[in-house]
């Protein structure tokens, strides 16, 4: 059981990551990643958030839509879900936790619509996840994406300082840049595979 | 936004002149995503202009109606409501593609280009030109799909929507339909595009309509303003 939720857990980390293998959470990957400690300000949220609607996603889609025959109502209910938690979640740290919501804060109301966490919550439920599962994968999707989001912070903070040809200023070459991280994930293919065989 | 503009323009500027994803830059999670072959990537860019023309519509015509304060909210459900309708109809009739695109078709919800014409064009404007624009978006973002899909399928297999092509075939680099032949190829899209248009396309558009500009327009707006 705990080997199962470590594999989960290092795979959606490491192999199957969010941003450079299933191209989720690209705008925030790509706008947010200029300075270090937002990227790492904006991966906390984001692995925050995952979880927590994860969370409550999958209750209610065990509970209440499979039971009563709703699965198509899925895709609405869960982004409705996402952004009141996210509301929510705002609300609570700004009252109860200042000082998380002075650092989180400003990263929440980009999140609602950060395709990362509908995804996650939706991958987890059609990977047939248990409760358990499905909090584990969410923990890793967003341990992923944190470490995407520095790990790329880190690259373009290099960036910053080369000449680079006129056309492929700003957006070009991050995104190039952007390739390379993604093919160094690459190398992690079939780790998580003989880590645990 | 240009007030006097025709109806042709605003269905013709979302093609090349607004491109929704080569110049505007929205929705590039399903652009990198779902293009390493055409039919993929043609199959999106058409569920995602369907949304997009029907979810415009309704915005358009719900305008007067839907409060300032609630209306994000409140776009999100009449553009959820459309996917799950396409996610449906997909499922029934075309259960092959539906399966390919996974999950990507559910997330066409939170493609920011849907959600930024909501905000940017339909809550302003009839709803005839909404549907044109809609229109105009939506063709363009397949368009730029195909180009992605095209390039990707082409150089990574030697195939064009599943047919073989000689010389291709034979030097075919996995790279390309592999993610980070995805950044690769958009990359050096958006460079071409720069340098046709030699950055005579304002950049700072593709912000006011993004759903996350609260938060991030001191960074990458700056940057994309500039």
């Amino acid at each position: 059981m705990l080997k199962s939720l470590l594999i989960i857990l290092m795979s959606s980390v490491l192999v199957n990551n969010y941003v450079l293998t299933k191209f989720l959470g690209i705008c925030p990957f790509l706008g947010v990643s200029k300075k270090l400690d937002q990227a790492a300000g904006m991966g906390a949220a984001v692995t925050f958030v995952m979880v927590v609607s994860t969370a409550v996603t999958w209750p209610i889609q065990t509970y209440v839509l499979d039971k009563y025959n709703l699965g198509y109502l899925q895709t609405i209910v869960f982004i409705l879900v996402i952004a009141a938690l996210v509301q929510f979640v705002e609300i609570v740290l700004k009252r109860y936790v200042p000082a998380l919501h002075k650092s989180l804060g400003v990263y929440l109301p980009l999140i609602t619509t950060n395709c990362a966490v509908l995804g996650v919550a939706i991958n987890n439920i059609k990977d047939g996840y248990g409760f358990a599962e499905s909090l584990v994968s969410a923990l890793g999707c967003g341990l992923g994406f944190l470490l995407a989001m520095v790990l790329f912070a880190g690259v373009r903070s290099r960036l910053d300082s080369k000449n680079t040809p006129k056309c492929f200023q700003g957006l070009p070459i991050t995104l190039v840049a952007a390739s390379i991280v993604a093919m160094s994930f690459m190398g992690f293919g079939g780790v998580v595979d003989k880590l645990f065989a | 936004m240009k007030e006097k503009t025709g109806k042709l323009s605003i269905l013709l500027k979302g093609l090349i002149k607004e491109n929704p994803v080569f110049v505007l830059v929205l929705g590039t999670c399903p652009t990198l995503a779902v293009t390493d072959s055409v039919i993929r990537a043609l199959s999106m860019g058409i569920a995602a202009t369907v949304v997009l023309l029907c979810s415009n519509m309704a915005i358009s015509a719900l305008r007067k109606v839907i409060p300032d304060k609630v209306r994000i909210p409140a776009y999100i459900v009449i553009v959820a409501g459309f996917v799950s309708v396409v996610q449906m109809l997909m499922h029934a009739y075309l259960p092959d593609l539906f399966t390919a695109l996974g999950t990507y078709l559910a997330l066409i919800v939170v493609n920011c280009i849907i959600l930024g014409r909501a905000e940017m064009f339909a809550s302003k404007n009839t709803v005839v030109d909404s549907a044109l624009d809609g229109i105009g978006m939506g063709l363009g973002f397949t368009l730029a799909l195909f180009c992605m899909g095209a390039i990707r399928e082409l150089l990574g297999v030697g195939t064009f929507c599943g047919i073989e092509i000689p010389v291709l075939k034979d030097f075919a680099v996995s790279f390309f339909t592999q993610s980070p032949g995805g950044f690769f190829v958009f990359g050096v899209l958006i460079a071409i595009v720069n340098k046709l248009t030699k950055g005579k396309v304002k950049k700072h558009m593709g912000c006011a309509g993004c759903p996350s500009r609260a938060a991030c327009h001191k960074d990458a707006c700056v940057e994309e303003g500039k």
